[in-house]
Formats: structure tokens, sequence, C-alpha cells
């Protein structure tokens, strides 16, 4: 089994003409490396109608409706993070309800509003209440606004994740850019947050970083925009971790923070 | 046969990267299933003057016929001629300049006489864009990446420089390669470590639009997982010829061999 807890589709009302071709992709190369599930979100219109870290309710509906039908095309292959606004609380909250009564297993918030904003309370509240973890886009060390995006750093991160204990929060690609030693400092101490290792970076010394701060137990494997880092890094983890502990960052960490039942074999 | 053209030994200056000793990146080559590594000293891209660096870097790759040595040249420091005529003495496969970290304009007068004096000696000039992810570095390190007009005006302004740019991006390759002349562009090979594979696809989208012929295995290593070049071309659907000629044949006819 080997879960990537961060995998996204596109779909026929963003800007890439080369969307089927993009999925498609993804799904080839994941039988490559041996993924069983790609747990995935897609965030509105990716920048086609409204801003990918800001997306409007209706492209968020629209691209929540685009990956249900990707889970029921591939069923024992994709499942579905619900994507949300937090700005508009009602609709987040509607539509993680209709996202995760339709088979949704978790919720996707990416840079609509800064993690400590207490607007993120009432989501993390759904959150608790159905079982389900919060994959939360994140800059590793955020020194600055950036544009396009309201960004949160893993600070920013462990602070909502401390007042919401009870809820799993899964640090978004650890490698994604930016400082992640800074990510990785910030994380002792908050049981409830773990360290998704998605991201084009490889750098050496990082996971070893991973393991040494957070432990094998909160660390998942992801992939994100880039497959070959992904496997990269599967591939030095299967060098420095037992066959038992590899197990854990494969899938059994996913299949302890997603709902039970959430992946065909667990 | 695989050829790692992007390797270093020694320290890096802004963060601990584990494996920079000799001995670890030998271990990591045969990992990953490297033959023959192209190394650099690493902190002699950020050296006043390299020199030193190189000395001790001949001295270990002389220890292991898998290595071979590629010198770190600042043409901004008297005497760099004899630094190229020692390395060209000793068969070389490149030597390198990465004019950002020695505070040199990338295709300035002292950038545009290396690159003569190398093409002279038939010897290929090897450039970093970058080494870290920008988003990523440390706040003193304010080494800009190298652009791609640099690339283009180093290109132009030798016919017969060859030039090696490791670590960069399809937006950056795709800038210059188009953007030169076949000719000018028959004489550049980029390293695949920084180009991205699926679910995106740049590198087989490259492979594509360009052919395999200018592009060369080369991982970055230690400060990047060398498994990850590796993966890139496991992810591929490419012929077994292609194949060797990224991983080795093209490296070799940068040589000129």
């Amino acid at each position: 089994m080997l879960v990537d807890v961060h995998a996204h589709f596109y779909h026929d009302r963003t800007s890439r003409a080369d969307w089927r071709e993009r999925n498609a992709s993804r799904l080839r190369a994941g039988e490559k490396v041996g993924i069983s599930t790609h747990v995935a979100s897609i965030l509105g219109s990716w920048g086609r109608t409204s801003p990918t870290y800001f997306p409007s309710p209706a492209d968020l509906e629209y691209g929540n409706d685009a990956l249900l039908a990707l889970c029921r095309e591939f069923p024992a292959r994709i499942r579905g993070y619900a994507a949300v606004n937090p700005n508009y609380t009602a609709h987040a909250l509607s539509e993680i309800a209709r996202c995760l009564d339709a088979g949704m297993i978790g919720i996707k918030l990416a840079a609509s509003r800064r993690a400590t904003d207490p607007l993120l309370d009432p989501v993390c509240e759904v959150a608790r209440e159905r079982g389900v973890p919060i994959l939360h886009h994140i800059w590793q060390h955020r020194r600055r606004d950036w544009p396009g995006q309201e960004a949160s750093d893993a600070a920013e991160l462990a602070t909502l994740a401390r007042r919401h204990p009870q809820v799993a929060f899964i640090l978004a690609h650890i490698a994604g850019g930016g400082d992640w030693q800074h990510s990785l400092a910030a994380l002792e101490g908050v049981p409830n947050v773990y360290v998704d290792l998605s991201g084009s970076g490889v750098d050496g010394g990082m996971l070893e970083a991973c393991l040494a701060s957070v432990g094998v137990e909160r660390l998942l494997w992801g992939a994100d925009l880039t497959l070959d880092t992904g496997w990269a890094k599967l591939r030095y983890l299967e060098r420095l971790l037992d066959g038992a502990a590899l197990e854990r960052v494969r899938w059994k960490n996913a299949a302890r923070v997603f709902p039970p039942g959430a992946f065909p074999h667990d | 046969m695989r050829i790692d053209v992007n390797a270093f030994f020694g320290a890096y200056p802004y963060r601990r990267v584990p494996g920079t000793t000799p001995e670890s990146v030998s271990n990591a080559m045969k990992r990953v299933g490297i033959d023959q590594a192209w190394v650099s000293h690493l902190p002699s891209l950020f050296s006043a003057d390299p020199a030193a660096g190189n000395a001790w870097l001949y001295d270990v790759a002389a220890t292991d016929p898998r290595w071979r040595p590629v010198p770190a040249i600042h043409p901004g420091v008297r005497g760099w001629e004899s630094v190229l005529r020692a390395a060209t003495d000793r068969g070389v496969p490149a030597v390198r300049c990465d004019p950002g970290y020695y505070g040199l304009e990338p295709a300035g007068e002292e950038m545009r006489a290396l690159a003569a004096a190398c093409g002279n000696a038939r010897v290929p000039l090897m450039l970093a864009v970058r080494l870290e992810d920008a988003r990523q570095r440390h706040p003193d390190d304010g080494a800009p990446e190298l652009a791609g007009a640099a690339l283009r005006a180093l290109v132009r302004s030798d016919r017969r420089v060859r030039l090696i740019v490791t670590h960069a991006d399809r937006a950056l390759i795709e800038e210059v390669h188009f953007g030169s002349t076949p000719e000018e562009a028959a004489r550049l090979w980029w390293d695949i470590c920084w180009i991205w594979g699926p679910w995106e696809d740049h590198l087989g989208t490259l492979l594509e639009t360009m052919g395999p012929e200018r592009f060369v295995f080369g991982t970055g290593q230690p400060l990047r997982l060398p498994e990850s070049s590796v993966a890139k071309l496991d992810l591929l659907d490419v012929t077994p010829d292609v194949r060797a000629a990224i991983e080795s044949q093209n490296a070799m006819r940068a040589l000129g061999s």
C-alpha cells in the first residue's frame, strides 16, 4: 500500500488545455511508483475564474464536483479532500458536509485566510465532528506576505492546531519550498500536526531532519506536483527505515489520520 | 553506464548537509548505480580564491577512478589562466565558474574571457543556475540565480565555447535553447536534476521539443538526493537508446569525444 496524501487533478474549467493529459499522467506515473490511493484536492478553477488560493464558492463547487466524479470513475484509486474558502463560512461548512457525505475523506485549506484566524475555527470544529483531517497549505517559514495567497507557516498552523487538539492537521509539502528547518522546529510539542513529505525539493538531510524532529509516526508520504521527487524520497526512505517504519510512512500513518475505511485495504 | 556530471564534495555553508565526504558520495553512487561522477569542491564555489580547493579536489579524485574533478575557476583572480592550464593538463572533463557566488557579472568581461579561454582550450565550462530553491535560501545567501540572458550572451561570446548548465528548470532551458541559433544551442548541455517529471512532465516535453541530445544526467548530490534524477528517468517512456544518451553518451559528446 502507498497513499499519496497530497495529490491534485485538473478539470475542463481550468486554464489547462492539457488537463486530461495531466490527470492521465498522474495516474500513469502513480502506477509506476506503486501508489494505491491518490488523496486529491482541486482548488476551484486553478486561477481561471477566481484565484487559486482565493477560490470563489462557485469555483469550489465545480472543482469539488469534478473531483467527486474522478472518485466515482476511479473508486479504488482516488479519494478527495473538500476544498473550501473559510472567508465564506456558511458556504465552507455546507460544502464540507456535502462533499464528506458524498465520500470525501478530508478538508483542504489552501491560503485564503491565515491559519491563526478565528474564521478557521468553525471549519476545524466540523473536522473534529466528522473525524477527518485538514490538509493545510504551508509556506515553510513565511518571512513576509507573498502575492496571490494569504499563506501560513508552520508556527501559524501550530497555533491553530493547539486550539483544536482533537483535529489532525497535515502540514503540506515540507519539501515545497521555504525553510523546512523552521517548520520542523515549530512542530515540537504539537502532536496533532503531521508532516506531508511532498514537494519538488529533494534536499540532502531533509528526511533525516524530519525523522529526528517529528518522528516516523508523524510522517505522511505525498507527491504534490512532482511524482519524480516523491518517488526519490520514498526510495531514500527505503534505505533509512526498517520495513515496519517504512510501512507507517507509506500508508499506516495515513490510515490512522483519515477516517476508518478511507482506503480500500486498510 | 551512468555519469553524474553534477556532484560535489565538501561542506555547504548555509545549512548542515549529511554525506558530503568523498566516502559518502562514493556510497551514494553505489546506492543509485552511478558509475562515474564529475565532482567539484563545494566550498570552492564560494571561495575568494578557489585554487586551494582545487588542489584538494585533484588529490581526492585521484584516489578513485570513478571520480573526475571539475575544478572551479575565478576569472577575477590574478593567475586564473594558469589554473585553467593546470586543469586542462590534467584532462578534466570540465571546469566550472558560478559567477553569482564570486560577485561577477554573469556575462561580464571576466566571464567572457573565461568562456573564450575554455573554448580555446576545448574544455566545457560548467555553471549552476542555482543550488537551492530561492524560497529556502539562507538570508545571507544573496547570490543571484543565473539568468537566461547571461547564458545566451556567454554562448554567443565565443563560437568555440561549450556550456554545461546545471540546476536549470524548463522555462530557463526553453528560453535559452529557442533563443539561440541551432549552432549556439548545439554547444549547450543541460543537466536534468531540476527539471520536473510527471505530472507536469517538463522533462518529457523538453525531450520531445528539443530532442534528447542536449540533456545530461546530473544529480546535484549531496545537496540533493541523487535518487531524484534516476526516478525522473524511470518515469519516462523512452527507448534504451535515448536513456543511454542522457545517462552517459551526451556527456561524452560534450567533451568532444
